[in-house]
């Protein structure tokens, strides 16, 4: 843990940052063991895995192209998009004016007839000026149509809380996209998450929101020998059990998997086992796999950056409700952003996002152990 | 041309509108100084009214004028073997047929409406008929239109039948969005319409993207002679909204074959496009950008076909966009819900008098192009084809239950479940690689 961590992230990261990058990476080798695949044959990172992925579909499909802010010259403004311009062209690596109403309109007209444009966002607040095309151009011109044009496009960009970028670069759009018919919504973790969810986006015929992190993205994380292959897919609409566990279910996507995972080692030290789930997929969400978890375990605990109401927790809660009510032995906890604004100051930051500490205590109110409530700063 | 040898009944309009204080039309100055004029040559306006220009209230009377003119001065230029003439009988007869069926269409939308067989946002496009006509008219199939919520008669003048189009305001499932679009949402594939947006410069990056297809194709794809040009309409309130000036960015960086066509009506609901634009002159902001910028009277439909010819081919060759600003005015108010209260009957009565139908019959027939007779007989047949089409919407039935489901996504199982519905990543199969790196 001490050891001088080499990341290829370019932003600077606070000390409680750091530690938290520390703390993952030790956990990431213990937590290799315990998923599905294979015995690891190399390790990639986030930004490798969705440049690879990027890199095959381009080449597979000439109809694809990727078009946003510094894609091109600049190699992507978290270097995703690294050598792409080399590799294809101007014409297929489009470097756009400051105009994300414009260039985002573009991209769906682009694919109203036939090619398969990825639309970056530097981050997706930005995507904010271009909502309307992407809720009204894109999600429901299949509906509006009546199955006559399909939008085969893929909006991607990293989501969420980055570390001291303030109030107007850190908000978490998973619940907002996730709450409109026509779009599918996804949230990779890992290196493999990302390129098996990407490469499974960019095929699809339907407008995907990818949602990115870009504190993960200098992550290295093991990749099996399927993984590498470049027809592999991950199926759209299917959660993943990182952890399996029988006392409690908890919840999470994106960069609170890790968080989580490192919560449910610290409690299996006190003899609580969680059955940590990636979402992956917030729309359509995988309630099967989550309903089946919370049947098992009759507790669920909700993890999720963003805001609390109307968040992704209100909607997985209340599904279990519907559907798995007279299974649960407590009622469901939802730990979520603070609800604010994202404060700048880092004590104030660490407070306004979820920890592991809280990821913990809930798990222990949900199996009724005593807790302190409230957060220590 | 000077005031004195204008008609009578011209000078009495002229006399009449502009005593108030309220300027209600922009003055049309002079066509802008690029090589690109097209027919806006004839339009060469008072300089009594472009002195005015820089002034916040233009009165500007000439334009109808202008109109007449126009027409007037056509009429000696017609030999009798007609070769003097801007269009052969065929075409006129085919412009002729468009704007009635766009007129009669839309009048007949009006009784069906207050006959609550159709109902939410209805917006008609009477009196613009020459705008659509005159564009729509010179494209070819594969060429794309993308229009605004204000688009029966674009989706008419590109070639939707107008069964289709009724049954879809009325909602039924033989419209061409089996009922799920509605008025403002007329799609069609066929016949590449991607009719209908609601909000204002919604459209304007969708059709810059349509043109950018275009382009990909035929650099990208390599397919032969891919030339599809895209004709982008929508109205002066857009041309005050960001997006708008995004795209005229984007398509001239990327010189992109597409016509950006403003229909200015001069009203946005009920505000004036004086008191919502700095400088109303909005062919304008082509130059800005580095394209031409073009102004038309957009009541004549031969002036604006004459325009359009030029962008159209400019496009076609690879040259990039043009903006054409069409001087135009809707009779009816902004929809079928808008009492149009602040619009001066003085100005509603100077622009029907400019009616397109009534101008191009006019000038058809003092040409010695057809007879009163032929026209009469295209005039029943739209009658007789609006008449077919309230028919058929009434007969066709509503959408099924089932249908409100469907067609949320292309795909509803994603593409993670293969076609014998067990997830691809459990096919042991699933790894033969495709893609070649």
């Amino acid at each position: 843990m001490l050891s001088i961590l080499r990341r290829e992230a370019a932003a600077g990261c606070s000390d409680a940052v750091l530690l938290r990058e520390r703390l993952r990476r030790s956990c990431a080798a213990a937590t290799a063991r315990l998923r599905g695949y294979a015995t690891a044959a190399k390790e990639m990172t986030v930004r490798e895995a969705l440049n690879t992925a990027l890199d095959e579909e381009m080449s597979a499909d000439p109809r694809v192209f990727l078009m946003g802010e510094e894609v091109g010259e600049y190699q992507g403004a978290y270097k995703i998009s690294k050598g792409l311009l080399q590799k294809f062209g101007p014409e297929r690596v489009v470097d756009t004016p400051i105009t994300e109403a414009g260039f985002t309109g573009i991209g769906v007209g682009a694919a109203y007839y036939g090619l398969r444009p990825v639309v970056e966002f530097m981050t997706f607040n930005f995507a904010m000026q271009a909502i309307d095309h992407i809720i009204n151009s894109a999600a429901k011109m299949n509906y509006m149509s009546a199955g006559n044009i399909s939008v085969p496009i893929v909006f991607r960009g990293p989501n969420g809380a980055a570390a001291g970028v303030g109030a107007q670069h850190s908000q978490c759009y998973a619940a907002w996209y996730g709450s409109c018919p026509g779009l599918k919504v996804l949230a990779p973790y890992s290196s493999e998450d990302a390129r098996g969810l990407l490469k499974a986006a960019i095929r699809d015929p339907d407008p995907v929101v990818f949602l990115e992190n870009e504190l993960i993205y200098g992550e290295r994380f093991p990749v099996s020998a399927e993984a590498l292959d470049s027809s592999f897919c991950l199926p759209i609409g299917k959660a993943k059990i990182e952890r399996e566990g029988k006392d409690v279910t908890i919840t999470a996507f994106s960069k609170m998997v890790g968080l989580s995972l490192e919560a449910a080692e610290i409690l299996a030290k006190e003899g609580i086992s969680a059955e940590v789930i990636n979402l992956l997929s917030i729309r359509p969400l995988d309630r099967p796999t989550i309903n089946a978890s919370v049947r098992k375990t009759s507790r669920l605990v909700t993890v999720e950056e963003g805001f609390p109401q109307h968040g992704v927790g209100a909607e997985i809660g209340m599904s279990i409700i519907e559907d798995s009510f007279g299974y649960l032995d407590a009622p469901i906890e939802r730990i979520t952003g603070a609800d604010v604004p994202m404060p700048y100051a880092a004590n104030l930051e660490r407070m306004a996002l979820p920890q592991i500490e809280d990821i913990v205590r809930a798990a222990k109110r949900v199996c009724h152990r005593s807790v302190p409530m409230a957060a220590t700063a | 041309m000077s005031a004195a040898s204008l008609s009578s009944s011209i000078s009495v309009i002229r006399a009449a509108s502009f005593a108030n204080d309220k300027p209600a039309l922009v003055s049309s100055a002079r066509p802008p100084s690029s090589a690109f004029l097209g027919s806006s040559a004839g339009l060469r306006f008072d300089p009594l009214s472009s002195s005015a220009a820089g002034a916040g209230l233009r009165p500007s009377p000439v334009v109808a004028a202008a109109a007449a003119n126009v027409v007037k001065e056509k009429q000696p230029r017609s030999s009798p073997s007609g070769s003097n003439l801007l269009i052969t009988k065929e075409e006129g007869l085919e412009l002729y047929e468009d704007m009635v069926l766009g007129r009669a269409f839309e009048d007949m939308c009006a009784q069906m409406y207050y006959r609550g067989k159709m109902f939410g946002f209805v917006h008609l496009y009477n009196g613009q008929e020459a705008v659509s006509t005159g564009f729509i008219k010179l494209l070819k199939q594969e060429d794309s239109v993308v229009s605004t919520y204000r688009d029966h008669v674009h989706a008419l003048s590109k070639g939707v039948p107008a069964r289709q189009v009724m049954s879809e305001l009325f909602g039924k499932e033989t419209g061409c969005c089996r009922g799920q679009g509605g008025s403002m949402h007329m799609f069609s594939k066929e016949h590449n319409l991607i009719g209908g947006f609601a909000f204002i410069g919604e459209g304007i990056p969708i059709a810059t993207g349509a043109a950018f297809t275009s382009k990909y194709k035929r650099e990208v794809l390599k397919e032969e002679g891919c030339d599809h040009v895209t004709v982008a309409f929508f109205g002066d309130g857009t041309c005050n909204n960001g997006q708008f000036f995004e795209c005229l960015n984007m398509a001239q960086l990327w010189k992109l074959p597409i016509i950006f066509v403003v229909e200015n009506n001069l009203w946005a609901i009920g505000m004036s496009h004086l008191r919502a634009t700095s400088d109303p002159q909005i062919w304008k902001k082509g130059p800005a950008f580095g394209m031409p910028g073009v102004h038309v009277d957009g009541m004549d439909v031969l002036k604006v076909r004459e325009v359009a010819k030029e962008a159209v081919e400019r496009a076609r060759r690879g040259e990039g966009p043009t903006l054409v600003e069409c001087e135009t005015y809707r009779f009816r108010g902004h929809s079928l819900a808008d009492p149009d209260e602040l619009r001066e009957p003085a100005e509603k009565a100077k622009y029907a008098a400019r009616d397109p139908i009534t101008a191009l019959k006019k000038y058809m027939i003092e040409s010695n192009l057809v007879s009163e007779a032929e026209l009469k007989a295209i005039d029943k047949k739209i009658d007789e084809v609006v008449e077919d089409a309230v028919e058929f919407a009434d007969a066709s039935p509503p959408p099924p239950r089932s249908q409100l489901l469907e067609n949320v996504f292309a795909d509803p199982k994603g593409f993670g479940i293969g076609p014998d519905g067990r997830y691809r990543c459990e096919d042991p199969k699933f790894t033969e690689g495709t893609a070649k790196v």
